[in-house]
């Protein structure tokens, strides 16, 4: 790499760090087992033919070992802690230090889900409290928090629209899906049973009405949008689209995944939407974890409640409060237990710690630094879209491409930068997408730092492609061979003697 | 609002330099009747102090510190101290899903182990990833069985979790998938010559549990001869993944779908807990979730990416494999980090421990009421038939022990009478065993 002028990092860290098993030798451990105060039993009796043999062959390592080994491999990772982590439609906001304390307070951390729901009251009142909070923010009736996940909210928000049509006679054939949907809404409604129909955008990047208004019959059980959309457009049109739904019996999902910049500001229930998810983990503060765990509580007008998952937590008129499971129209059960309770737990330390007035803040800052991203960019890449930008926005490798630098290669570089890429060619709808998504949590000192970056890489795009080719630079590794590892799959570690 | 890096003064500058007046100009592209004009009507922003206060009381009203004698496909295992200490770094739990795997290889090794260990655990050839959990785990197993032998029925043993079984017939509703379910005999095992009968040239597979819900370990080999001789696949589940220290793994099987969270993962009423699927190499391109694969970079070092993804619906929209984006990897971090403690011996050791006191537990429950299902080997588990009724002796053992005892079985299994399911770990004392068999015996 050229000694540049790179104000954020110089490298990352990175020491070498084998496999877990690679570090293993007989007899080391990083256990002692508590005294037996009862009798010891011969395995071998109790089990019979079912005992075991050969031990599966896991580490032996000492706890020095495991605490060094995840300790170095975790500095070859990026993360929120180290700086703006623009990924559009992902929402990498700080995750707060006191969610992960209280939800790891020993009497919710340690609450068995089939315990009496009398020593379960804790538990129940931050599910009930979390429940009509979000009901408050989305601006619905009713919500189940069991979803594990976004997409796993989406198949329970298509199964109640199938279940609430089918009440009415005719769960109808399909659903519309714009072009600019995340792969899950086709991959959810599939799994409901029914055939997608793509919903082609208009030049502004929203909803083609005419094509909606074509397409709309009483085979259409309804409309999955995303709303701001993958562009980090708000669609205005919003209550033409309901209403077009709804004259004809369809129904309006909305996929809450771009929540973020809406929250305090205008509520989905508002403007026509009859049934949504919540990413908590995106909008809600929860961690990312490296790729879970999320929840997707799932929440609905009115005409959609009988058919929530079962037990949802009601309250008694003496306060008490309890799982109902006498839901004789419920679509059933998405997940065993009652969700990802520890999500619940952190979500809900989030909007206590927010308020009316901080959520509304949150959501201004959102917006705000994504139009100061797009205002500093703007000329410098190419914005396909001249529509207002919301939480996020998406430009093209447009003015790239001539130097043969497409928005892959320019986000390998920004990793040299100090900052984790955008998203990637993604929504499909912009060819060479760079969607960018900074969230209310960069400061103006970061926005200006990645700001800097892009400028800097559009120019070396033009002055040396080779370098924004070639890179990262300052990574452990460089450029991974994806294709290798698909042709030839290696999914797991195996000792070299075997 | 602390979370906010924001001064006024900065605001207003950005605002300048976007060409706004005011911020709300930026919401211009929500029509003015959907605006809200309001404050959200939630409680006002709190300190950290009284959050913490908040959730302390909450916390306190759950029988804190109270014996479980509970598991029913959440186990009360000892989680050791490394795994929280290593998970809240936050490169770990502040980054997500490694799709750029040069700043990512932390995370993206980690699973390259954790897929590892599953495959070493369950004796199956590869893992995913990690799924939601243990329940829709299983349900696309199922799913996935159905996509492999392009058959469309399912049948599922009685013996398997009752939530389990709900989630699969969720999940199957629509996809033209009849379920059926096979009982179980005397022994608590799947019922060999119903389930003989039960088979068809359009079944996909067969599901079973193993140990299954009442404790019971299934006969694998047997089962498997009579699904594979019709032509099925056999889905073993595993809600209890200690068990697997010590039993046979069910490598008889050709999906195992395993919920891991008895490897230092919370109870946390219930969740989140990871799932996972194992199976045979050849269907690999069946399996839902992420996959990550070892390759190298460009220089010939080794380093592990995400791979296969042309299953998954970022790709494959409404043909792919499932509709699973999110997985778990933290907390299969988690079991990763656990796995590594306990290692080879100490898996073995501490499940032995748990047979040890589960014979323990049988036997003192069993001294005046009726421990069900004997004539086949249990781990951790098993079910208890009482004169008095179970739901009465539960309240006793909250009330006046602080125990939180077996859960009552008449819901899911009215003809079993007055039984319910007891579990013990290496965490349950032999004092709170002899106090629930003393109420139990009442």
């Amino acid at each position: 790499m050229s000694d540049k002028n790179i104000k954020k990092v110089s490298s990352h860290p990175s020491q070498n760090e084998g496999l877990i098993f690679e570090h293993s030798s007989p007899g080391k451990k990083a256990y002692r087992l508590r005294q037996l105060d009862v009798p010891t039993v011969d395995a071998a009796k109790e089990l019979g033919s079912a005992l075991r043999g050969e031990a599966a062959a896991l580490p032996e390592v000492s706890e020095i070992e495991i605490i060094r080994h995840f300790t170095r491999l975790s500095t070859w990772n990026y993360a929120v802690d180290y700086g703006m982590y623009p990924l559009g439609s992902c929402t990498m906001k700080y995750n707060p230090r006191v969610n992960e304390v209280v939800a790891r307070l020993e009497g919710l951390a340690g609450a068995h889900p089939y315990q009496p729901e009398a020593a379960a009251q804790g538990v129940l009142r931050v599910m009930k409290t979390l429940a009509d909070q979000l009901i408050e923010i989305c601006g619905m009736d009713a919500i189940t928090l069991q979803p594990a996940a976004g997409a796993h909210g989406e198949l329970t928000g298509i199964l109640l629209m199938r279940a609430y049509l089918e009440s009415k006679g005719n769960p109808r054939k399909k659903i519309l899906i714009p072009d600019s949907a995340h792969g899950t809404n086709p991959a959810t409604a599939a799994m409901v049973g029914y055939e997608v129909e793509n919903l082609p955008s208009d030049p502004s990047g929203m909803v083609d009405l005419a094509a909606l208004e074509a397409q709309m019959n009483e085979d259409v059980a309804g409309l999955m949008l995303t709303n701001p959309n993958t562009l980090g457009i708000f669609d205005a049109q919003i209550g033409k689209i309901a209403e077009i739904l709804h004259r004809k019996g369809g129904l309006l999902y909305m996929d809450g995944a771009n929540m973020n910049a809406l929250v305090g500001k205008a509520r989905p229930g508002d403007f026509g939407v009859d049934v949504m998810h919540l990413n908590l983990h995106k909008t809600f503060s929860t961690p990312h974890g490296g790729g879970g765990p999320g929840s997707g509580p799932v929440a609905c007008k009115k005409h959609l409640e009988p058919f929530l998952p079962k037990p949802i937590v009601v309250e008694g008129a003496n306060g008490q409060l309890r799982l109902d499971y006498d839901r004789p129209q419920s679509v059933g059960r998405v997940r065993a237990f009652f969700g990802n309770f520890g999500m619940h737990v952190r979500a809900l330390a989030y909007i206590m710690a927010n308020g009316p007035d901080g959520l509304r803040q949150t959501t201004e800052d959102a917006v705000m630094n994504a139009n100061y991203v797009r205002s500093k960019l703007a000329g410098i890449y190419d914005l396909p879209y001249a529509t207002p930008s919301m939480h996020e926005v998406v430009f093209s490798d447009k003015l790239q491409t001539k130097n043969g630098i497409k928005t892959g290669d320019i986000a390998k570089r920004l990793i040299d930068y100090g900052f984790h890429p955008y998203t990637v060619s993604f929504p499909m709808v912009v060819h060479g997408a760079l969607m960018i998504e900074p969230t209310e949590s960069e400061p103006l000192e970061e926005l200006d730092l990645f700001i800097d970056a892009m400028k800097s890489i559009a120019e070396e795009c033009a002055s040396e492609p080779e370098l924004v080719k070639g890179a990262p630079h300052s990574t452990r590794l460089s450029r991974l061979d994806e294709t290798a590892a698909a042709r030839k799959p290696i999914l797991r570690w195996k000792p070299e003697t075997k | 609002m602390r979370y906010l890096p924001k001064s006024p003064a900065e605001r207003e500058l950005m605002l300048g330099e976007i060409g706004v007046a005011k911020v709300d100009e930026l919401f211009a592209p929500i029509p003015a009747e959907f605006r809200l004009t309001r404050d959200l009507a939630i409680p006002p922003q709190m300190a950290e102090s009284e959050i913490v206060d908040w959730f302390r009381e909450r916390a306190a009203e759950n029988a804190n510190g109270a014996s479980i004698l509970l598991g029913a496909g959440a186990y009360n295992h000892y989680r050791p101290l490394v795994i929280d200490s290593l998970i809240s770094r936050g490169e770990w739990f502040t980054a997500y899903t490694p799709y750029q795997p040069e700043i990512a290889q932390g995370t993206l090794q980690a699973i390259f182990e954790f897929q590892t260990m599953i495959c070493e655990l369950t004796g199956m050839e590869v893992a995913n990833a990690s799924m939601y959990d243990g329940s829709t785990g299983a349900a696309e197993a199922v799913m996935m069985a159905m996509r492999v032998t392009g058959r469309g029925e399912a049948i599922l043993a009685r013996t398997v979790h009752p939530e389990y079984r709900e989630v699969i017939a969720t999940y199957a509703k629509y996809q033209g998938m009849p379920l059926s379910e096979v009982g179980f005999t005397e022994n608590g095992r799947v019922d060999l010559a119903a389930l003989d009968k039960a088979i068809t040239p359009q079944t996909a597979c067969v599901l079973i549990q193993s140990p299954n819900f009442f404790g019971t370990i299934e006969d694998v080999a047997a089962i498997a001869d009579v699904v594979h001789a019709k032509g099925a696949l056999l889905v073993v589940s595993i809600a209890e993944a200690l068990s697997l220290g010590i039993v046979k793994p069910p490598v008889e099987a050709d999906i195992v779908s395993l919920e891991a969270q008895s490897f230092g993962v919370p109870l946390s009423y219930g969740g989140p807990y990871a799932g996972v699927i194992a199976t045979r190499e050849k269907f690999i391109r069946q399996i839902p979730g992420r996959l990550c694969g070892q390759t190298v970079d460009r220089n010939g070092k080794r380093g592990f990416v995400l791979t296969l993804s042309t299953r998954e619906q970022h790709i494959r929209r409404e043909k792919a494999t499932s509709n699973i984006c999110t997985n778990q990897a933290l907390v299969a971090l988690m079991v990763n980090i656990y796995m590594d403690v306990y290692g080879k011996n100490g898996l073995r050791e501490l499940a032995e421990q748990n047979l040890a006191k589960a014979a323990y537990a049988r036997k003192a429950l069993g001294a005046k009421s009726k421990v069900l299902f004997e004539g086949a080997p249990r781990f951790n588990e098993f079910v208890v038939q009482t004169k008095g009724n179970a739901e009465a002796i539960r309240k006793r053992l909250l009330d006046e022990h602080n125990i939180i005892g077996g859960l009552p079985l008449k819901k899911y299994y009215p003809e079993l009478g007055e039984a319910s399911l007891w579990c013990a770990t290496e965490l349950t004392s032999k004092a709170a065993l002899d106090a629930a068999a003393e109420e139990v015996g009442r």
